[in-house]
């Protein structure tokens, strides 16, 4: 998933090159900062407990702000914009945050950038704890599919520095995972009436007019691959990295099945996605599991449909700017090693997300709560959200089962490809078709 | 001292004119001429790197000439582009030289024109997001529009060209656009000289005579400012476009947009000034047809 709900604001950098922009946002981000200062002097915008946490609307919670203020005294003050837009503002406004949370899959343009530093292990309290999806890529001793920018291929660098990946275990970690899930397709099972069990059930002739696809190129594309490799077309060496023919091969699938009129609608954010489905224009489509949830909350049934060829994963995590220093940084340590320690996994495991560190989280649950959502046993009670609204009733069992099962299956993750320019081109011709 | 009064006031109208042409360019002709170096520099996905090479142009093009007589990406998104800005144009010009002929004409107090011009400003009171996301429960699959038709036995199924069609794009482009040219055409006619439709009138012209040989001529800058308005809106949008078509009609500023979400500022800059050629080539027709500036 990558959540945005906001449409890109579109703003061009205009004509400067990367180190004049840099040099441009640090004297703006320093007379923003005496501004502050003069303006109000008694706001602690200064402080250096104040942390500036750039990232998706979606892990801003203001219940995780407030107890951080509660156990440590730090002050977050979120930043929130599109994932775009998020490493957009790594790369052309490195100054402006002083905490990043990012997804995986964009390091292989941030940490070029050389803009990101790596954060040292050994600072971090829960390191050698964190799941073992991150760092060797299997859940509970079994391998898990690594197609795309599986986190464990990008996350340890060779130095704090670097700006190259490191193959084995470093003390430098790229990004310390903050949450993380497996994607699938949404389904309307009062409207399909049948089971769906295949990723090619979308570009299946029967839901002519009532499928749906991400336009989001780079998540769209290894969607449709799951599709168009399910439906036995072609199998993909990695669907996360595909060769110019298969970009075109599979850019020429989507054309012919939308000149078929296989699909209703394109959507781009989570609430189109959910417009759509509620209203029923869609039966099947690449969906974000809050978004079924969504769906559901509204009293319409809607099931994330868990497929024999597994889910698209995606995982996003912290990061820190390479110039951030001093006490700023303790207290960019002290956060992430607090979010670790199992109020905010909790938090996130009750919202349908699995959290970095799951036996710290595991304390901070209910048994119910744990065996409903990280065991895939049926809720022997209500099972609420963090808000105290309603998700489930007492007997539900959650789509897809437990973590194992869940993570176990995960085919591919979301990627940045070696030919994104000319995936982004074929994908638009795919929207101009 | 003399002197420096003297030259004081032989530049006093540059004096004048030179805030705005400060604001002017720093915030307009300073970004642009930025726009257009951009377009030809490289790029990676993190960074551009000043040069000068046409790949960006030749990306845009790719395969134009090649693949004919099938159209090309580039040609078809702006083929389409045209399309609706053509309809639009059409469709709001009709509306809105009606609309603001009744204001005009046949509204006689002042009062009462004041009222109603207020009555076209109201789909304005909501956002523009708002205003066509509100057609979606109307014409869908299970909107009322449909249920209407069911009900009524028109139809025997929902009909799906309703929403998210070249239709419902159209439909949103005029609910949004026609006040547009209602202000401009309205405010012409209001110039004209009642003396005029009097002596039409009394000289034996028919109604029809009177609008085509006396208004119509007498309101052409209102149509022309009007038209560039309306024109210049829709070939840069891209919201209602991706709203209404349910994001499965191309358009220039979703090339545009997805360009910058991948950080190819360059290829997007590139597509920029193609869109900005094009729209000024429009421009610069229309005002071929009308000179603005001596009708004003």
């Amino acid at each position: 998933m990558s959540a945005d709900n906001t449409k890109g604001s579109g703003k061009n950098s205009g004509g400067y090159s990367r180190r004049t922009i840099l040099r441009g946002s640090a004297i703006f981000a320093g007379f923003a900062a005496t501004a502050a200062v003069r303006g109000f002097p008694a706001v602690k915008a200064a402080d250096a407990t104040t942390l500036r946490y750039l990232g998706t609307a979606v892990n801003q919670s203001a219940d995780i702000a407030k107890k951080v203020k509660e156990d440590l005294g730090i002050t977050i003050e979120y930043v929130p914009v599109t994932t775009d837009e998020v490493t957009k503002r790594i790369i052309t406004q490195p100054n402006s945050f002083d905490i990043v949370d990012s997804e995986y899959f964009s390091l292989k343009n941030l940490i070029p950038s050389g803009n990101l530093m790596g954060m040292d292990a050994k600072k971090i309290k829960y390191a050698d704890k964190i799941t073992s999806v991150f760092t060797t890529g299997t859940v509970n001793g079994k391998t898990i599919g690594d197609q795309g920018t599986a986190p464990k291929k990008v996350f340890y660098l060779e130095g704090q520095y670097s700006k190259k990946f490191a193959s084995s275990p470093t003390e430098w970690i790229t990004l310390i995972p903050t949450t993380y899930n497996a994607d699938t397709l949404g389904i309307r099972p009062d409207l399909i009436k049948r089971p769906i069990e295949h990723w090619s059930e979308l570009l299946n002739p029967e839901f002519k007019g009532k499928a749906s696809i991400l336009n989001i190129p780079s998540i769209g594309i290894m969607d449709a691959a799951m599709a168009i490799e399910s439906a036995g077309i072609h199998k993909y060496a990695d669907k996360g990295n595909m060769t110019k023919e298969e970009i075109d091969l599979t850019i020429k699938t989507l054309i012919e099945a939308k000149k078929a009129g296989q699909f209703r609608a394109f959507w781009s954010d989570f609430n189109e996605s959910v417009n759509l489905m509620a209203s029923g224009e869609t039966v099947i489509q690449s969906m974000w599991s809050p978004a079924v949830t969504a769906v559901r909350s509204k009293g319409i049934p809607c099931t994330f449909q868990p497929l024999k060829e597994g889910y698209r994963a995606w995982a996003s995590g912290f990061g820190l700017p390479k110039t951030l220093e001093g006490k700023k940084l303790d207290a960019a340590y002290d956060f992430v090693n607090w979010f670790l320690s199992g109020w905010a996994g909790a938090y996130l495991n009750r919202q349908g997300y699995y959290s970095a560190v799951l036996e710290t989280a595991k304390e901070f649950m209910q048994p119910y709560e744990w065996a409903y959502w990280m065991e895939g046993k049926p809720a022997e009670q209500d099972i609420h959200a963090p808000d105290g609204s309603l998700l489930e009733k007492a007997g539900a069992v959650r789509d897809g089962g437990s973590y194992d099962t869940r993570m176990g299956a995960i085919a591919c993750w979301n990627a940045v490809m070696d030919e994104n320019a000319y995936m982004v081109r074929k994908w638009n011709e795919f929207i101009a078709a | 001292m003399r002197a420096i009064q003297d030259f004081f006031s032989r530049t006093l109208a540059y004096w004048q004119a030179a805030p705005m042409a400060l604001v002017f360019g720093f915030f307009f002709l300073l970004p642009l001429a930025a726009t257009a170096m951009v377009s030809f520099w490289e790029y990676t996905e993190y960074s551009i790197e000043p040069a000068f090479v046409l790949t960006n142009y030749s990306d845009a093009f790719d395969g134009c000439i090649s693949s004919l007589p099938d159209l090309c990406t580039t040609f078809r998104t702006y083929l389409s582009t045209l399309f609706f800005c053509g309809g639009t144009w059409l469709l709001t010009l009709i509306i809105g030289f009606t609309v603001a002929w009744f204001l005009a004409f046949h509204v006689r107090t002042m009062t009462m024109q004041i009222v109603l011009f207020t009555l076209c400003t109201i789909p304005f009171w909501t956002s523009n997001v708002i205003r066509m996301i509100s057609w979606i429960p109307l014409l869908g699959r299970n909107g009322l529009m449909n249920q209407l038709l069911l009900s009524l036995g028109i139809v025997s199924q929902p009909q799906e060209w309703l929403l998210y069609s070249d239709f419902s794009v159209l439909l949103a482009f005029v609910h949004l656009y026609t006040f547009f040219m209602v202000v401009p055409i309205f405010n012409s006619m209001m110039r004209i000289d009642r003396a005029l439709i009097e002596a039409a009138y009394d000289a034996g012209a028919s109604g029809w005579q009177t609008l085509w040989n006396v208004v119509v001529p007498l309101t052409k800058p209102g149509i022309t400012i009007g038209s560039i308005f309306v024109i210049t809106i829709v070939m840069g949008d891209f919201v209602t476009i991706g709203i209404m078509g349910g994001q499965q009609i191309a358009s220039v500023g979703k090339v545009i947009q997805t360009e910058i979400s991948f950080l190819q500022f360059p290829a997007a800059a590139a597509n920029a000034v193609i869109l900005l050629i094009s729209v000024l080539l429009i421009i610069v027709g229309l005002t071929r047809l009308v000179d603005i500036r001596k009708e004003l």
